[in-house]
């Protein structure tokens, strides 16, 4: 076990793991940040998504000893205008069904939205195609994007 | 599942329950007798389903919920506050005006939550604003469901179509004990007496209170007998679409799943099972997993064995290292491909009779012109988005399990018999759950078993979560089952459905577990053949017959469970046969379906709605497929193209449904779309293969769930109704597949035989 200090939702968190050990386990089980979930563990299904300086990471295969001094936010602490309208066109569109999915679809469509305010259905296909949901709400999630893009203009 | 099934279920667990603790006998279940607490429901439910008008005019009246009762078990999950108005088992109003609705159904996408509590807010006027939904404890007595008879559970679409009326009721006499206790605080006639947004109002004395106001004198107030309930034409919630009650916190990762329990001291096992089902512990070796760091403990267990540990990651990886020695001397070891041609073999034989109208060899050696066409379906894996997971807490005299309960009865049960407690003892906590699409539910409640299991091999030392890996759930079995279809039929001279033979081969879901004595008296498993037993076109002679196989892979429904092959193969061949015969699928569709006006008002519907008919663009198709399930009827008409590879494209569905009454229209809406997606996911992709009787698929990159990029626009267009409301979670999965085949049949003249399509193509559609 090796002592690894991370930066959390702006917030510097000791913990104690092994160093192979995924960030999505050290957000769950040793930081009780449980937004962010497990779903297929070998990054296929996006359930796990994180942002690492920005960018949409799949927790579930980034080992915490690759973390370093980047800032990790999870759905718990990402925030500012695009994840509010993000998060406000979740609602209007009444996008979720069981919801185990959605934090890894806000979290990617924020990152989306940010990188490309105003995207085509194409950039959401682009971006969203890693992003699995069982529950097939892929016509809200298309629709909500849109919203949100509309929203932040 | 099918209600069938579900009514022997009930009857197998009652005599579980009279073996084990719980106070349901036998002999009342099987005569309809009552008792205090169970009575109430008994014959009750079967009877009202789908059936009762949602002005509750008619109908058989359903049973009141009885009063709690000091000692009695929680009403909801989390402590009754002192001064809360506990108006009865379903509705809960505390002084800061929050109306609790405790559902006695799981959540797990469907909406159930929404739809009960829009039921309970519309008879009490209560603010929508104000109302939360909170899990019933297990307690079959007071939370079962009332399709299901003493049992506690949610399946078979019927959450709504079971509890409306009931829901209702909770909320109309929880409003008349608030207008109770205003009126006697005031000294006014409880008829003057207005309710509106979680308000209680005397307009001639200008007295005005919130629920929360008079929650303490509503609770002196006696229970009323009779309900009032609303004249449908004065709804405010209902078919209004209220917003979900859970879209906020799955919004912002608050909303707590199974897998978000923490319990103090907690231990995360994960259990090395069989690669061969029915494979066996022969010994092992723990002493590498027991070195990995953070692994606290290996035991054995019925399903394997469990490595424990203080975190997933160190589970994992003592579970790698671990060495277990397997005895296959019992395990299926066949390969898929093997039983397909035992399956085929069959085809050629006389099946168990099922459904015979009028003569159908003979009409068929009549026939100016006969077809037949082989479908064949492989094994599915459900693989919610949450894989399944289950927390226990044993100690010597209670057990506590948080779970995605979805048979909170049979889950309570299976805890009793494992820990050795009396049922009464273990709680169960149901949690918000990440799909199911039936996995959830099983007959011997598998999950719950093991998971007790390992706590109990560490003799409740510690809090234990199991968790299932992806590659668990997708290689662990439970599958809908494969199936093989033949279809013969024949058209007179005229061009006339004449005959009609289908023939079907498979494994029985019940068959083989414990159900089968009592679910299968006439030997037929009647889930194996439900939408192909029901064919609703007229047809002078039909005939069906079925095989049941004998396979050692653990099979289960899997959202729509028989409607999954039978929708397909009825609609595709009708397809075939409507062609051979020049004349339009939506045109006969219509003029077959002249005596099942729910169905014939679907089918136009989606054809007016689609543009059926209209021209297309070179290189896109329509096609369409109706199909009843769960008492609920949808017409889809998907239009297609074909990708570079020659697969279809699907780029619009557009699609009718008749649920009667649609409680909330959008989550209707919600509903039909990811039906359409998910079962697009395994008409395009899915199928769990055996080689040497080992599972080939492992994780989402080769069992390819639907992604954005393939979905489809969906449109939905509801038929007005004011029949009782009948299933959502399932009804829109059935005909998405033979909808999508038909199309590719318009545009190519091919047919689909097997799934996938993306075997049925690149293995040669013809």
């Amino acid at each position: 076990m090796k002592q690894y200090q991370i930066d959390v939702n702006g917030k510097a968190r000791d913990v104690e793991a092994e160093p192979d050990t995924p960030l999505l386990w050290v957000l769950r089980d040793e930081l009780q940040l449980t937004g962010t979930k497990f779903g297929c563990g070998v990054a296929q299904c996006g359930a796990c998504t994180v942002h690492v300086e920005g960018q949409p990471v799949r927790a579930c295969v980034m080992p915490v000893e690759a973390v370093g001094a980047r800032k990790v936010t999870t759905i718990e602490g990402v925030s500012g205008p695009v994840a509010d309208a993000v998060k406000q066109a979740w609602q209007e569109v009444q996008v979720p069904q069981c919801g185990y999915c959605q934090s890894g679809q806000v979290m990617t469509a924020v990152a989306l939205l940010r990188e490309i305010p105003k995207p085509t259905d194409a950039d959401i296909d682009a971006a969203m195609t890693g992003n699995v949901c069982r529950c097939a709400t892929y016509v809200r999630i298309r629709k909500a994007i849109h919203s949100a893009a509309e929203a932040g203009k | 599942m099918s209600r069938n099934y579900i009514q022997w279920f009930l009857k197998q667990h009652a005599e579980r329950a009279e073996a084990s603790s719980l106070t349901i006998s036998r002999r009342m279940i099987l005569t309809g007798g009552t008792a205090a607490g169970a009575g109430l429901v008994l014959g009750v439910g079967c009877r009202r389903r789908g059936k009762t008008p949602p002005d509750g005019k008619s109908g058989d009246k359903p049973g009141d919920p009885p009063p709690a009762k000091p000692g009695d078990p929680p009403v909801g999950d989390t402590p009754v506050a002192a001064n809360d108005f506990v108006a009865n088992a379903f509705v809960r109003i505390s002084p800061d005006d929050t109306v609790t609705v405790i559902s006695k159904h799981i959540e797990f996408g469907q909406g159930t939550y929404t739809g009960l509590a829009t039921a309970v807010a519309e008879e009490l006027d209560a603010d929508w604003s104000k109302v939360r939904v909170e899990s019933a404890p297990a307690d079959a007595t007071r939370y079962n469901n009332l399709a299901m008879g003493p049992f506690q559970g949610t399946g078979g679409s019927n959450a709504m179509a079971n509890a409306f009326m009931q829901m209702r009721e909770a909320g109309a006499k929880a409003r008349a004990m608030l207008v109770a206790a205003a009126a006697k605080a005031w000294g006014v006639e409880a008829g003057e007496i207005t309710v509106a947004d979680s308000k209680v109002a005397h307009a001639g004395s200008g007295k005005a209170a919130t629920f929360g106001e008079l929650a303490q004198q509503a609770a002196t107030m006696e229970v009323p007998e009779k309900a009032t309930l609303k004249d449908p034409k004065d709804f405010k919630l209902i078919g209004k679409t209220a917003a979900r009650v859970d879209v906020p916190a799955k919004t912002d990762g608050s909303a707590k799943f199974t897998i978000d329990t923490v319990r103090p001291q907690m231990v995360t096992a994960l259990v090395a099972r069989s690669p061969r089902f029915g494979g066996k512990v022969k010994g092992f070796d723990a002493s590498a997993a027991k070195a990995v760091a953070g692994v606290v403990d290996v035991v054995q267990v019925p399903t394997g064995v469990a490595v424990l540990a203080k975190n997933f990651w160190a589970a994992r990886k003592g579970r790698e290292a671990l060495k277990v020695d397997w005895d296959d001397s019992e395990a299926e070891t066949r390969s898929s491909e093997q039983l397909f041609e035992e399956y085929r073999a069959l085809l050629g034989q006389e099946g168990k009779s099922v459904r015979s109208d009028g003569d159908a060899a003979n009409a068929l050696a009549g026939a100016a012109k006969v077809l037949e066409a082989d479908f064949e379906f492989p094994y599915l894996a459900h693989a919610p988005m949450e894989p399944l997971d289950c927390v226990v807490n044993l100690g010597a005299d209670k057990c506590d399990v948080w779970m995605g309960s979805q048979m909170p009865t049979g889950d309570q049960m299976a805890a009793a018999q494992v820990s050795g407690l009396d049922a009464q003892k273990v709680a169960i906590h149901t949690l918000l759950a990440g799909g199911s699409f039936g996995r959830r539910a099983t007959p011997n409640s598998d999950l719950t078993a093991e998971a007790v299991s390992i706590a109990k091999a560490i003799e409740g030392r510690t809090p234990v979560r199991l968790l299932w890996t992806r590659e668990d759930d997708i290689r662990g079995g439970r599958y809908r089952p494969m199936m093989v279809h033949r279809l013969r039929g024949g058209l007179d001279k005229a061009g006339n459905i004449v005959a009609w033979q289908q023939r079907v081969v498979g494994q029985s879901i019940m068959k083989g577990t414990f159900l089968e004595p009592m679910v299968m008296p006439d030997g037929i498993d009647s889930t194996m053949v439900e939408g192909a037993s029901t064919l609703p076109y007229e047809i002078p002679n039909l005939a069906l017959d079925l095989h049941m196989t004998e396979v050692g892979v653990p099979v289960l429904w899997w959202r729509s469970v028989g409607h999954t092959h039978t929708a397909y193969t009825t609609e595709v061949f009708f397809d075939m046969l409507v062609r051979a015969a020049g004349r339009d699928p939506l045109e006969e569709r219509l003029r077959l379906l002249a005596k099942t006006p729910r169905l014939h008002a679907v089918v136009k519907l989606v054809g007016e709605k689609s543009g059926w008919g209209s021209p297309l663009p070179e290189g896109k198709a329509r096609g369409i497929a109706m199909h009843k399930s769960f008492d609920t009827f949808v017409a889809q008409v998907a239009e297609i193209s074909l990708d570079a590879r020659g697969m279809p494209k699907v780029e619009r569905v557009v699609c009718a449904v008749d649920c009667g009454i649609a409680i909330n229209p959008d989550n209707v809406r919600n509903q039909m779309e990811g039906g359409v997606g998910y079962g697009l996911a395994a008409a395009l992709h899915n199928e769990i293969t055996l080689k040497d009787g080992k599972v080939m698929q492992s994780n989402f990159h080769d069992y390819q769930p639907m992604r954005i990029h393939e979905m489809p626009q969906v449109e939905v267009h509801i038929v007005p109704s004011g029949e009782g409301p009948t299933g959502m979670g399932e009804p829109g999965v059935p005909p998405i597949a033979p909808a999508v085949a038909n199309a590719y049949m318009q545009l190519t003249g091919k047919t689909i035989h097997r799934l996938p399509f993306r075997r049925g193509i690149e293995g040669g559609a013809a």
